[in-house]
């Protein structure tokens, strides 16, 4: 494998919007927002910034295609700017491609940022995406829920679960994640729930209730990245700098050919054990302090924490029932609620839960503050178990 | 010998109980009372006379040496106008380019004049092998009197030269512009006249006389007919008939209406499938009568191949296959008689369908055919440049096959209450073929609680969306629990 970029990249600025029902905001007012807070941490002026990389999923329903939106928005000086698309994974895309260009040395400073205006459709939940010409003549009629919940049927089958631990399993992980949405100002839900509210939901695509989808929200997340030697050039202290970076894509396999069980994600886990070696990360359980992973639906993040090597194989209903991952368990997922209460504006949410794990790096996640974390992964996710992105970022302290 | 060498039919899963019919309009006509009895067959909503066609056909063919060269669709609810019906049938049972094909309507006789027809086509020699499938989803307005009597059904034949079941012997047709009931273009209903005028000056006048030319030209008398078929919704007007001719009252078959309804120009056919079924024997002579604006008469003597004749692809098993529905308002959605609210994401389905397409897949989306590698064996679907096997691929080794009658299991799935459907919950999930090859896909015809990690299932022809805003039908296939009883794939 080539070297990789672990400590080749600081994260000089971070900014978030907040995220929920923005009736007032239309997307390029959401971008100014999460700009205009990185550029403050930052503190750099703007015609610093070499190139961009602009992220945003359902286009057609918000600004629209190409570089264009952004660049406008922001009034930026004429620069690059490149629109990265590859589902919920979008995020971690953009952030990606301003990774690279610093690693490279093609630019100084890079901004990456990620907007999605879901909420302009007139009904709730999330549109649905035709996919072509060909596919919507043939691909089961179904929704993101319906599909992620195919992960539920085959997990329960594989690992001889029952339905009711199953379901309070999941549960338990929505249970989790509210309590953690209650302590952040940013968060589109902030109210707390309990297992049997969770329990008693209307059903969505069985088994996940309405409590076990994450928020449909509006929202801008921002991260402007340049080299650790400028960043201390720049006066920055407690420099965090980005450790690894993977991505996998499906080729079709899991849709195709009869090697997956559908229980767990082929590609999430070719991912992480990429990042791990990037990172120089071998024992996954014992190292990683806290992550946000990818939680649009309850079942997904129970399955990832499997395939990120954080639980044993069968053993992430016990983990999460043993409060392993809660706020005051051993690695705390979704600190900052996650997908589920912080809110899933597509485009953004990759940068949001990096925006997270930069600021516990920092100390400055206030109410939400863990203690002493050294390592941070976030792990974002697009398309369906059968098909899809997995993105696998680790950030930490420089050096 | 030319004749019917094989059969199949198909009946929609569900029954709708006419007692749930006459509980909704009873209030404004309480002479529907006495018609509470009984049940109709009913399709669901992604069926239409074309994928009932499919399915009889399939059903008909499971079992055939060779493939047909002709193909006749008869049907008075064809779902095109100007589109072949047929020759979309043809492309779902893969038939090839070179058959042979005509869609038939027009009257309640054409799935009669239909095989009429093609026996007149083998008997020249102009075809080798004619398969005939008739078919009718007819929709009847609310509180009608066709609601209560018409069923949704298809009957398919094969006609040849060999191993033949019921040898042709005589045809007679005649055309008479009798309007009993007339439907324009266009129209969504029918309207029709007073029963006793049909009985007495159409059925009594017109069917006799072809009935008893088609008995001299088959050398026959008519106390010799041992099995007389022939519908009619008209209670004893064929008995009535058959003692007008001489016909002898054993002879007269039961028209199912108690457990089927009439189902148009499927009818004769389905009654015909029937009677082979359970009654035939060798050597008997059997009368099939279609009427509409004239009639279609014809003979068939019955060889010995009919003893000991059993089936699962035939009605006796279609009649089996039942599910009752107690629901008339889903039979008013499903027909779409009533203007239903069906929320912003239904409008997902009004979407262009890029005919170039449609027509570059024909054999993936009307036929189910995907691939099977010929460096490494692997099935896939769909067919793609590459093969999908990651130990595997080689590029341009595919060859195409058809997972059609190939048996599957369940995976994965989901109960979806989110998207859109007419029948919700949308299940839907992950399939694997025993095989080899996979592919997510809609199930059908299952209930709430139905769906389990390793149900075995088969793969059915369904619509798979309605383009209401240009009148488009897709079709595609789908996946149904094999069930005890019904019509099953072919053993492994």
């Amino acid at each position: 494998m080539a070297r990789g970029i672990k400590d080749k990249v600081a994260i000089l600025g971070m900014g978030c919007s907040q995220f929920g029902e923005r009736w007032e905001a239309g997307a390029e007012e959401l971008m100014v927002e999460a700009f205009a807070e990185a550029m403050t941490d930052a503190g750099i002026d703007q015609s610093q910034i070499d190139a961009a990389w602009f992220s945003t999923h359902y286009e057609e329903i918000n600004v629209g295609k190409g570089g264009l939106p952004l660049s406008i928005a922001l009034r930026l000086p004429n620069i690059a700017v490149t629109r990265v698309e590859n589902f919920c994974a979008s995020g971690s895309e953009a952030f990606r491609g301003a990774v690279y260009a610093v690693a490279s040395g093609a630019c100084d400073i890079a901004l990456a940022l990620g907007v999605e205006k879901l909420k302009d459709t007139g009904y709730g939940g999330l549109p649905g995406n035709l996919g072509g010409t060909l596919t919507p003549q043939w691909a089961a009629n179904g929704s993101a829920p319906g599909n992620f919940a195919q992960l539920a049927s085959a997990y329960r089958a594989k690992h001889r679960v029952n339905r009711d631990d199953l379901k309070r399993a999941i549960a338990h992980v929505s249970v989790k994640s509210h309590a953690n949405g209650v302590k952040n100002p940013k968060a589109h839900l902030r109210k707390a729930i309990t297992e049997d509210d969770a329990l008693k939901a209307p059903m969505i695509a069985e088994p996940l209730g309405l409590y076990d989808c994450c928020g449909v929200s509006d929202g801008a997340a921002a991260a402007i990245v340049t080299t650790p030697e400028i960043a201390k050039r720049l006066g920055k202290t407690n420099i965090v700098s980005v450790k690894a970076l993977q991505l996998a894509l499906s080729n079709g396999s899991e849709s195709g050919h009869n090697s997956w069980d559908g229980s767990y994600f082929h590609t999430t886990r070719i991912a992480a054990s990429k990042a791990y070696q990037e990172a120089g990360i071998d024992k996954p359980r014992d190292q990683v302090s806290m992550f946000e992973c990818h939680d649009c639906f309850s079942i997904t993040e129970l399955v990832t924490m499997e395939d990120l090597q954080l639980s044993p194989e069968g053993g992430a209903i016990r983990d999460v029932m043993n409060g392993f991952y809660d706020a005051d368990g051993q690695i705390p997922c979704q600190i900052d609620g996650g997908l589920k209460c912080f809110g899933h504006p597509i485009g953004a949410s990759g940068i949001r839960m990096l925006y997270e794990m930069y600021l516990q790096l920092q100390g400055r996640a206030g109410e939400r503050q863990l203690a002493k974390p050294s390592i941070g992964m976030t792990h974002n996710l697009g398309g369906s178990p059968m098909s899809n992105v997995a993105a696998v970022c680790i950030i930490g302290a420089y050096g | 010998m030319v004749g019917i060498t094989g059969f199949g039919g198909y009946l929609p899963r569900l029954r709708l109980a006419r007692k749930a019919i006459v509980a909704a309009h009873v209030w404004a006509d309480p002479g529907l009372q006495g018609k509470a009895k009984g049940e109709r067959t009913m399709c669901n909503w992604d069926e239409d006379a074309v994928t009932m066609a499919v399915e009889a056909a399939r059903n008909c063919l499971a079992d055939a040496t060779s493939a047909p060269d002709a193909i006749a669709f008869a049907s008075t609810s064809a779902p095109f106008a100007d589109r072949q019906n047929a020759g979309v049938i043809a492309t779902a049972l893969s038939l090839g380019d070179d058959v042979a094909s005509i869609d038939v309507g027009g009257s309640q006789r054409a799935g009669v004049s239909a095989l009429v027809q093609s026996i007149a086509g083998v008997r020249s020699g102009l075809y080798r092998s004619a398969l005939v499938v008739a078919s009718d989803k007819r929709r009847s307005k609310a509180a009608s009197a066709g609601e209560l009597a018409y069923g949704d059904g298809a009957a398919a034949v094969t006609i040849g030269e060999r191993n033949t079941l019921l040898e042709f012997v005589a045809a007679h047709s005649s055309t008479v512009d009798f309007v009993d009931h007339f439907r324009a273009s266009g129209e969504a209903f029918d309207y029709g006249w007073e029963e006793r005028w049909i009985r007495d000056e159409g059925l009594a006048k017109i069917v006799p006389p072809a009935v008893t030319k088609v008995l001299q030209k088959a050398g026959l008398k008519p106390g010799e007919v041992d099995h007389f078929v022939m519908p009619s919704t008209i209670g004893r007007a064929v008995a009535g008939i058959a003692r007008q001719i001489g016909i002898s009252d054993k002879a007269v078959r039961d028209n199912l209406d108690a457990v089927c309804g009439e189902t148009g120009v499927a009818h004769p056919l389905v009654m015909l499938l029937h009677t082979l079924e359970t009654a035939v024997e060798p050597g008997q002579t059997v009368l099939v009568v279609g009427f509409g604006q004239g009639c279609d008469a014809v003979v068939f003597r019955a060889t010995d191949a009919v003893a000991g004749i059993a089936s699962d692809r035939g009605i006796v098993a279609a009649l089996a296959n039942r599910l009752e529905e107690t629901n008339y308002q889903k039979y008013l959605a499903f027909n779409e008689l009533i203007t239903l609210e069906k929320g912003m994401r239904a409008e997902r389905d009004d979407y262009k369908t890029a005919l170039t397409v449609t027509y570059r897949k024909r054999d993936m989306l009307l036929g189910l055919v995907g691939g099977r590698c010929k460096q490494c064996g692997t099935l896939q679907f769909p067919r793609t440049d590459i093969c999908v096997n990651p130990q595997c691929k080689a590029m341009h080794t595919q060859e195409p096959f058809s997972f059609r009658d190939e048996r599957a299991s369940v995976l994965t799935w989901s109960a979806d209450y989110l998207t859109y459907t007419a029948d919700p919950p949308s299940h839907y999930g992950m399939i694997t073929f025993d095989n080899g090859g996979r592919f997510m896909t809609d199930f059908t015809d299952v209930g709430v609680g139905e769906v389990e990690v390793g149900m075995a299932v088969k793969m059915m022809f369904r619509v798979k969306s309605y383009d209401h805003l240009r009148g488009f039908v897709r079709y595609f296939w789908k996946a149904v629990p094999v069930r005890a009883g019904a019509a099953n794939v072919k053993a492994a």
